[in-house]
Order: structure tokens, then sequence, then C-alpha cells
């Protein structure tokens, strides 16, 4: 283990954690983490701290930190008011806590706080004390059940690890993680980030073993060599995604040079992006469907992009987002235009994309997703229309003839297909160690029905784009991290 | 108070810094400019130049393209004619004139956050128009200076383009690898323009140049 996975250990992966300013109050900051953290099955000890003794949830709590046993907690979640906070903190350093996350508000985001803020990194240092925070809505490390946010949600499992200075949008990249079935492993919102930044986090995820891919959301930069330095010595172990927000125009520089008048916050920050690797993304959404690409699809090798569709539009559209997002939108191999030839009528295209104009049968399409993946001119695959049939099936299901005039069967047959599509699709990439990234729509306007397409995909541990568009644009992404990594390692 | 050099003093802090200059003369009579123009053979450039000088297009302080003595002498006249008390020193600046259709900026800067910037743009002079800047945290070390110059959207325009021979992106390269250099050793410069870089053939030319110095002039 190295110094700094060491260091954040007990911030991470607590054997205990205390909880302060947990009440007989549901609704207060305290009770809530405390709820959330025996809800989502904290793997650890807990010691809730009420200074009454209030039974919480129909628990008793400590009436002080003092009375909790020595050794057995090594996190402290804090949810006290301020003026009480530095004499928790001393009294969670005497039984062994290592590191505090600190809810509480009334810091440095106030005037009249930000002494008390000084004076709280100050205790830190003096009680070697690891501080996150203050003024922050929690964290969240799955590897140890931890909800320990006064927020929902809790995300499942998986490799992705978030770092956010809003901890509304650290919510966010939660609630995607939830909804794509991604998972994380770790997330944590700054809050005034006091004596830990984003950049120590993001330091420390690219040499947490658990944490194959990072997301930030970042407003502004404290030490901007700093997080040179950190991000491009991650981006030469994993990908880090990151959405930015503040940036305007209006940063110009003082300076009577054209330099200086060209020298914008966000010409600056694009150059930085481009020298350290990071995955720049614009929108939340796309963020987390970059991230998820990431951790679960091999990096492309080159830009030299196939796209296979079951119909017309969507491959045009697609093709058009290939090349406009700078990705080769190859000619189609002869080898494998004669190999479809003998598998489909005349009418498909014979082109790249490769639509087959509904001249597929039973095993076409894992057979054209095998041979795509395979060729060697070819570094990666979008896949367009998956749960098409399958939607069929739930238009039969719903309509007046179901089950009779073989209509199960049939609609039984198309859901069975799509699953296997989505299936083979995971299959043959992991095969081949290409991308192949599947879109449909249908991921969102079919979740109630629960489409077999997309649910396969989540089966095969992926997720779905929701458009052709967006596919590419997460491709070109991890084109362009592959390259930099290229260039640089 | 930052202050500006000449665009000759500060096309020496270039050259010494091993950024490759075009040989240019510095004179304060016409007489004395016509002769630099024959020792550097026709057609020149002739520039008002003096640290108080300034966006010298603008004020209609550059002759381009003068083909022999007479024009010489009397673009050397007008400009010296032009001279006001509040420009300080002045003195005639004679170049070899350069031309090529293909203009660039480079430049460096100094970011509150990031530090040392140097900067590639499109255009020259019209960079400000044309919108196609590209910058990179100073100093350049391995492929950044490339990376920077592939970095720009209309790059193209640097490859082979209309009868134009590509750039030397070797040669593009490490001018932007020494403003970077620069901006790390050099931490009394505030900014540097080389506004414009001229593409003659595939070589880039620095054709005027502005170092901006923190603190009073010495």
């Amino acid at each position: 283990m190295s110094t700094l996975t060491a260091r954040f250990r007990p911030l991470f992966y607590p054997r205990g954690i205390v909880i302060t300013g947990v009440s007989g109050h549901p609704g207060k900051f305290g009770s809530v983490a405390y709820h959330n953290l025996m809800a989502c099955g904290y793997a650890g000890e807990l010691f809730p701290v009420n200074r009454e003794g209030a039974v919480c949830f129909g628990r008793s709590t400590y009436k002080t930190v003092g009375e909790v046993p020595h050794g057995r907690a090594d996190l402290a979640f804090i949810c006290t008011p301020n003026s009480v906070n530095e004499e928790i903190l001393r009294a969670c350093a005497q039984i062994g806590v290592r590191a505090a996350f600190v809810a509480s508000a009334g810091y440095g985001e106030s005037t009249e706080g930000k002494d008390m803020e000084r004076r709280l990194v100050a205790l830190g240092r003096e009680l070697d004390l690891l501080i996150a925070g203050p003024n922050g809505q929690g964290l969240v490390s799955t590897g140890v059940g931890m909800c320990a946010q006064i927020v929902a949600p809790y995300p499942p499992p998986g490799p992705i690890s978030v770092v956010s200075q809003s901890g509304n949008i650290a919510s966010s990249f939660m609630n995607y993680a939830c909804l794509t079935g991604i998972g994380m492993s770790k997330a944590i919102s700054c809050g005034n980030s006091a004596a830990l930044e984003l950049a120590d986090y993001l330091e420390y995820y690219s040499e947490d073993p658990d944490t194959e891919v990072s997301l930030a959301y970042l407003e502004g930069v404290a030490d901007g060599r700093r997080f040179l330095d950190v991000a491009r010595a991650h981006s030469a172990r994993k990908p880090l995604v990151l959405v930015r927000g503040g940036v305007t125009d209006a940063g110009k520089r003082a300076a009577s040079s054209h330099t200086g008048a060209l020298a914008s916050d966000a010409r600056v920050f694009a150059g930085v992006c481009r020298q350290t690797g990071i995955a720049r993304v614009e929108t939340i959404e796309e963020a987390y469907e970059t991230a998820a690409a990431f951790a679960t699809q091999p990096l492309p090798r080159g830009p030299r992009t196939l796209i296979f569709t079951v119909a017309g539009g969507w491959g045009v559209l697609t093709s058009d987002a290939c090349v406009q997002a700078g990705l080769e939108l190859i000619p189609l191999p002869d080898d494998l235009r004669r190999k479809i030839d003998t598998m489909v009528p005349a009418r498909w295209s014979r082109s790249n994309p490769i639509d087959l104009a509904g001249g597929e049968t039973r095993d076409t399409v894992p057979e054209v997703l095998e041979l795509m993946a395979a060729h060697a001119d070819v570094d990666a695959v979008v896949y367009l229309g998956i749960g098409i049939q399958a939607a069929q099936a739930n238009m039969f299901r719903g309509g007046p003839f179901w089950p009779e005039y073989g209509l199960e069967r049939i609609g039984c047959f198309h859901e069975g297909q799509d699953r296997r599509y989505a299936l083979a699709a995971a299959e043959a990439s992991r095969r081949h160690g290409k991308p192949i990234l599947v879109a449909s729509e249908l991921v969102y306007t079919d979740r109630a029905y629960g489409n077999a397409g997309p649910l396969g995909v989540t089966e095969a541990g992926r997720m779905t784009a929701p458009s052709g568009q967006r596919a590419i644009r997460t491709l070109a992404r991890m084109v362009g991290y592959a390259r930099w990594r290229a260039r640089h390692t | 108070m930052p202050h500006t050099l000449s665009e000759h003093e500060s096309k020496e802090l270039l050259r010494a810094a091993g950024i490759d200059v075009p040989p240019e003369h510095l004179v304060q009579t016409t007489a004395a400019a016509v002769h630099a123009a024959e020792t550097l053979g026709f057609p020149v450039a002739l520039k008002l130049c003096g640290r108080r000088i300034a966006h010298k297009t603008e004020h209609h302080l550059v002759r381009l393209g003068l083909p022999d003595v007479a024009a010489v002498r009397r673009a050397g006249d007008e400009l010296l004619a032009t001279r006001r008390a509040e420009d300080g020193d002045t003195s005639l600046l004679v170049c070899r004139m350069v031309s090529g259709r293909r203009e660039v900026i480079a430049g460096l800067v100094r970011d509150p956050v990031f530090g040392a910037c140097v900067m590639l743009g499109l255009g020259g002079v019209f960079a400000e128009v044309v919108g196609d800047v590209v910058f990179a945290v100073a100093p350049l070390a391995g492929g950044d200076a490339e990376e920077l110059i592939d970095a720009l959207e209309y790059g193209t325009l640097l490859g082979p383009f209309r009868g134009e021979p590509a750039v030397d992106r070797a040669k593009l390269a490490r001018i932007l690898e020494t403003l970077g250099r620069l901006g790390a050793e050099r931490t009394d410069i505030r900014s540097i323009d080389i506004n414009p870089l001229i593409v003659a053939g595939d070589a880039p030319i620095v054709v005027d140049a502005l170092v901006e110095i923190e603190g009073n002039p010495s």
C-alpha cells in the first residue's frame, strides 16, 4: 500500500464511524447520515453521538465522543454546529479517529466563518487528522458499503470514482450510476476544500486500486501547477473524465499584448486538458456515459470505426457525427463485404455503415458483430438499433391477439434475439479487445417495459448510449485518450 | 509598472534565446536607412521603432515593400516627421521584406492560475478576428509543441496549401518551445507577441515582436 492510499484509508475504508449531530429528529443531517449508513449496509461499526443521549431510529446513542471505545472508529462524520466541532475533533483524535468528514456549514463559505475554517485546517494538522469538507454533503465508498452522506442516492458498486466541487453534481453522477448500473467505487463532495482539495482526491484515486476511472466536476483550480501534475500522472495510469463549470470568456489577461488579449480562461483550460489527457465533457449525462464506457469497454487502438445498423436513418446521422467527431468512417473492407454478401440478400448496404436492410436471419447479427470486431482494419464498432424487435414483441403483448395466432412464439423469439445480440456485442468486444458501443433510445423510452435489448446490455455489464451520436462522441473521447496514452507513456 | 521593449530589443531578446530572427538594422537617419537597405537588399520594410511604440500598423508607422533607394528615402523622411514628443527615443528599423501568404501569431502569457502559457494562433495580425488560437502550459515538453500545432482547428492551412509547401513543423515547434523556456526561466517577462510570424516558403520567419517586461525600465 502506498503512503497515499494508507493516508486516505481511514476516510474511505473506515472500520468504524463516529457520527455527531445525530438527533431524535429524523430530519437533522446527523440523523440522515446515520440512517443512510445503516440503510445501505455499512460493513463496519457505527457510533452515533447525541449530546442528550437521545434515541434515534430506536437505537441508543453516545452522549459524548469520549464514551466511544478507543480504537474502534477511524472516521468521524461531523454534523454538529461549527462552534463545538473543535472540541469534538479533539475528542475524536483521542479515541483513535484518523479522518473526519465535516458536513457542518458556517465555515469559509461565509465571511464570519473564514477564521474558523483556518483553525479547522490547523487543528487537522495538529491532530494528524485528515479533514474533508467542511460544508460538504458527504462521501460514499461501496467497498465498505458506506453511504456517509446527507442526501440520496447510494450508487451500486463499480469501478468509477467521483470527486466534485458541487455536492449536487456528485448526486447527479450517482443517479446515473443507479440508472445505468455502471457503478462506483467512491464519491466525495469537496465542500469548501479547506484542507483537502479536488487534486488531492484525484491523486489518491490515481493510486487507488479500486478506482479504474475518475470522474470530476470542477469549478475552480486553487493551484494550477499542482492540478496539471496530478492530472497528467492520473491520465498516465487511468482515464480522468472532467466536467468544468463556471468557464467564461470574461477572464482576459491583464497584458497589453495580443497574446494576453487572446488568453481566455476557456482557451487556457482547453490547453490544460489537451496536455494532461483529460477527457473533457460538457454535460453531466455525457460525462457519465464516457466514464462508463472507459470503465466497461476496451480502449480503442485507433479511430477506424464501423457503424452497424438495422435501419438507414440512424446510420446516416451516426456517420455524420462520426466524421464531425474526427473519427475515421473507414470504407468497408473488401473481405468483410464478400463475407456478408454470402450471409444476407443483396439489398444490404455493402458499405459502411453496414445496414442489413432487414435481410438478417437468426444468427446473422452475432456473426456480423464477430466479423467486424475480428477485422484487423477495424478499431471500434458502433451498433445501432438494439431492442426494436423486442419493442414489437411488447406491442404484440399489449395487443388484442396475444398470445394467439403464434404471437407468443414470435414475441418471445424477438425478445430472446435482442438479448442475444446484446450479449454477442459484449462477447465480441471482449474477445478482440475492441470497443463495441451499443446505442438505442429504447434504453430510456422502453424502461417501463424492460426492453430485452438494453436489459441484455446491462446484463453484459455495459451501458446503452441513448443515441448513435452520443455513442460516437463517447468513442471519440476514448480515441483521444488512447492517443494521449500512446504519446505520453 | 510593466513596460515594453522596442521591436528591435524584443527581437534581440528572442535571438539571444535561440530563435532565428532575420538580420535588420537600427539606424537614426534616412541616409543610414538607405545604406542599410542597400546592404540588406531590396525590397525592404521600414518601421519607426521605440519602446513606447507598439501597434505600429494601426498608427501607420510601417512602410512595406520599398523597392529602391528613392522609396526608402521618402519613407524614412516621412516616418521621422511623424515622431511626437511622447514617443520617446525612436529609431528607424530597416528589415528585409518577408513575404508569404500565411501568417501566424506565437506568444507567451502568464495565466493567473496555470502560470506561463505558450500560444499559437492562425492569422497573424488578424488572429483576434480569426479566433483559432491554442494554448499550452509552459514549459513544453516531449511532443507538447507538435500537439499544439495539431490542436489548431484549421491547422491544415499550415500543411501543403495552394502551391505553398507545408510549414517546417520542427522549426515552428522549436520557436514554441523556446517561448515556453523563456516563460519558465525569465520570470521578469510578462508577455511576448511574435506577430506576425510569416510563413515564407516553408519557414516561419519572425517579422515583428513585442516583449513586455515586469517592473520599470532600467
